[in-house]
C-alpha cells in the first residue's frame, strides 16, 4: 500500500508523461499520502457486493446505418498541431534502428 | 454600477420582450462590467462580445418584428471552458489546449442558442476541472468577488464569481464531484447539479465520464429554473442521456412549497469537521424549513464516510484514460517535434509540457489503481463502495422526499491556503461528492454569511435521480422565506468592487 520513487518513473512511462526528477520525489511523497487516505475503503467488507460502473443501466445504442453530415476533412484538420496533404502530420513512428 | 446588472435573468427576459430594454443594451451593459471589474476578479479566460452584440442585435430585430421567443431570450450567460463552443477558444483551463478552436457547438451550446441566450464568453475553470479551488487553472486563479483574497471555488469558480461579480446573471457549470454546488456555496449563489443523463454531455471535454455532469448556475433559484429547463432533455448524441421527460423546474421554483415535505438530514454529512458558522446557518435554514411546514427526520448513510475514498479512485481512473487523447497529434500543444524524437517520445514531451501538475498527479494514480495487480484492490473496491452508496440513497428516499446537509465544510478559503496539500483540499467535496457517485441531482443555495467571516453558507438539498424539481420545490421555499426576512436575497450584500 505504497509508492515509491521507482513506481511512479514506472507509471508515468505508462501515461506518457515524461517526469522531471523533481516531479518523480514529490509525486511519490504526496501519492503516498493520497493512497494511504483513500485505501480506508478496504475497510468495507463488499466481496459479495457487485461493482457499480455507472449511475444508469448502460445499453449500447444503435442508428440506422445511414450516411450522414459530419465534419468536413477542413474542419477535423483545422485543431491539427501539424498537417500536409490534407492529413494530422505525426512524428516519424519508427526508431532509427 | 448600471441597475441592469443586478436585476435577475427572469426580469431581464421580460423587460428585453417588453421592448422596455433591449438584448444590444443587457449585453453591452454586461460587457462593460466585465471590463471594468475582471482585472480583479479573472472569472473569463476568453470573451466572445462581437458575436453576442450581433446576437443580441438580431434578437431585438425578431422582437421588434412581433415574434414570440423564448423565456430567456436576449439573457446574456457566461460558459465554463470545459464546453465546446464552436470557433471560439476551448481550453478546459489547459495549456494543453490553448488555442484550439473546436470546429462544433457542445449540445448544451446548440440548445442556449436554440433559446436565443446570448454568450458572453468562456469562464476560468480548474484544469480538465480537477479542482476545488480554481487555483489550478493554468492561466492563473479566480478570485472570490466576496474577498478578492479568497477561492471562488472549484472546478467552476469563474462561473460562480462571474454571477456574484454581476458580471452575467447566469452561468453553466459542470459538476462531477461539486464543481457546480461547491463554487454556488463559496460565493453566494445557486448551482444545481441535475441527475447524471438529465443534461447532454455531449461537447464536454470529459474528466470522469460516469460522473461529470453539465448544470445551471444563477443568483436565484427561479433563474436556475429558467436554465435548467433549457438545456435539459434527450440527446441521442449522448449514450448516457436519459429519455425521459423533463420534470417541470420552473413551476416547482415558482410554487416553492415544503409544507408536508419530509427532508432528511444526513447524519453522516454533518457534525465534526465544519466550520461553527457553516453549522450555525444550516442549523437555522432547518428550523426555517420546519416553521414552513417541512417534517425534519435524521437518516443515516452508513457508507457516506466510504464516498471521497472511492470517488478519489474512481475519479482518476476515468480521467486516466480520457486524457490520453490528449497526446499533440490531432489537436492542441504539439512539443518535441523537432525531427530528433519518436512519435512516443513526442507524445510523453507534450503531456509533460502541457498538463498541470494536479493533472499529473490524478493520472499517475488512476494509472496506478487500474494496473494489473491493483486493480481489485483499488477500482473494483471504489466501485463496490459506490454501490453501497446508492443503496444508502435509496433507503433513505423511501423514507424522505429531499436529503439535506450543508454544501462545504468551510466557507471561502485564502488562495494558496491548501494548495500544497491535496488532502485538505480533497475534504472540501466531502458532502458533495456521494451525490455524484450514486448519479442523483442536488442544489446549492445561499442561507446566510458566516458569523465569523462575513462569507456566504451553502445549503445543500439532494433528491432522487429524475425529481430534479423536488430541489426547486424545496430550494424556491427556502428562498423566498429567507428572502422575506433580509429583504433582498443574499448576493445584494456583495461588495460592489
Amino acid at each position: 500500500m505504497s509508492i515509491s520513487r521507482a513506481d511512479v518513473a514506472h507509471l508515468g512511462k505508462l501515461a506518457r508523461l515524461e517526469l522531471t526528477e523533481a516531479e518523480l520525489d514529490h509525486y511519490a511523497g504526496q501519492l503516498d499520502v493520497i493512497l494511504q487516505s483513500v485505501a480506508r475503503i478496504s475497510e468495507v467488507t463488499a466481496d459479495h457486493i457487485p461493482p457499480m460502473s455507472h449511475p444508469i443501466p448502460m445499453v449500447n445504442v444503435f442508428r440506422d446505418d445511414v450516411v450522414k453530415p459530419s465534419l468536413s476533412r477542413d474542419e477535423a484538420l483545422s485543431g491539427a498541431p501539424s498537417a500536409q496533404d490534407d492529413r494530422f502530420r505525426v512524428p516519424r513512428i519508427l526508431d532509427e534502428e | 454600477m448600471s441597475d441592469l446588472i443586478r436585476q435577475s435573468a427572469a426580469t431581464l427576459a421580460a423587460a428585453i420582450a417588453s421592448r422596455e430594454t433591449s438584448a444590444v443594451e443587457v449585453t453591452q451593459v454586461h460587457l462593460d462590467r466585465i471590463a471594468a471589474v475582471d482585472d480583479k476578479v479573472h472569472a473569463f479566460l476568453h470573451l466572445t462580445g462581437d458575436s453576442a452584440l450581433a446576437q443580441a442585435k438580431s434578437i431585438d430585430a425578431r422582437i421588434a418584428s412581433g415574434e414570440q421567443l423564448g423565456p430567456l431570450a436576449g439573457v446574456p450567460l457566461a460558459l465554463k471552458d470545459v464546453l465546446a463552443m464552436k470557433g471560439e477558444p476551448t481550453t478546459a483551463g489547459s495549456r494543453i489546449l490553448e488555442g484550439w478552436r473546436p470546429p462544433y457547438d457542445s449540445t448544451v451550446v446548440q440548445r442556449l442558442r436554440a433559446a436565443d441566450i446570448v454568450i458572453l464568453g468562456k469562464t476560468n475553470m480548474d484544469e480538465f476541472a480537477m479542482g476545488s479551488s480554481t487555483e489550478h487553472s493554468a492561466y492563473g486563479p479566480t478570485h472570490n468577488p466576496w474577498d478578492l483574497d479568497r477561492i471562488p471555488g472549484g472546478s467552476g469558480g469563474g462561473s460562480a464569481a462571474a454571477l456574484a461579480a454581476f458580471e452575467a446573471p447566469l452561468a453553466i457549470g459542470t459538476d462531477t464531484g461539486g464543481s457546480i454546488r461547491q463554487p454556488a456555496s463559496v460565493t453566494g449563489t445557486v448551482g444545481v447539479k441535475p441527475t447524471y443523463g438529465g443534461v447532454s454531455r455531449y461537447g464536454q471535454i470529459a474528466l470522469a465520464s460516469s460522473l461529470d455532469q453539465p448544470g445551471p448556475c444563477a443568483r436565484s433559484v427561479l433563474d436556475t429554473a429558467l436554465l435548467h429547463a433549457v438545456i435539459a432533455g434527450h440527446d441521442p448524441m449522448d449514450s448516457t442521456s436519459i429519455n425521459a421527460p423533463v420534470p417541470d423546474v420552473v413551476g416547482a421554483a415558482q410554487r416553492g412549497d415544503v409544507r408536508g415535505m419530509r427532508i432528511g438530514v444526513v447524519k453522516e454529512l454533518g457534525g465534526d469537521g465544519y466550520q461553527a458558522g457553516v453549522a450555525q446557518r444550516y442549523t437555522e435554514a432547518l428550523n426555517l424549513l420546519q416553521d414552513l411546514g417541512a417534517e425534519i427526520v435524521e437518516v443515516s448513510c452508513p457508507h457516506m464516510e466510504y464516498a471521497l475514498g472511492a470517488y478519489y479512485l474512481i475519479l482518476p481512473s476515468e480521467a486516466s484514460s480520457n486524457l490520453a487523447r490528449f497526446d499533440g497529434m490531432r489537436y492542441g500543444l504539439r512539443a518535441g517535434d523537432d525531427g530528433s524524437n519518436s512519435v512516443e517520445q513526442v507524445m510523453a514531451i507534450t503531456r509533460e509540457a502541457g498538463f498541470g501538475p494536479e493533472v499529473k498527479r490524478r493520472i499517475i494514480l488512476g494509472t496506478y489503481a487500474l494496473s494489473s495487480g491493483y486493480y481489485d484492490a483499488y477500482y473494483a473496491q471504489a466501485q463496490r463502495v459506490r454501490t453501497l452508496i446508492t443503496r444508502d440513497f435509496n433507503a433513505a428516499f423511501e423514507k424522505v422526499d429531499v436529503l439535506a446537509s450543508p454544501t462545504a465544510p468551510t466557507t471561502a478559503f485564502k488562495l494558496g491556503e491548501k494548495l500544497n496539500d491535496p488532502i485538505a483540499m480533497y475534504l472540501n467535496d466531502v458532502a458533495t461528492i456521494p451525490v455524484n457517485l450514486a448519479g442523483i441531482c442536488a442544489m446549492s443555495l445561499p442561507v446566510g454569511l458566516a458569523p465569523e467571516d462575513g462569507l456566504p453558507v451553502g445549503f445543500q438539498f439532494m433528491a432522487p435521480a429524475m425529481a430534479d424539481d423536488r430541489l426547486y420545490l424545496a430550494g424556491g421555499a427556502l428562498e423566498a422565506a429567507l428572502v422575506d426576512k433580509w429583504g433582498h436575497l443574499l448576493i445584494e450584500e456583495a461588495p460592489s468592487l
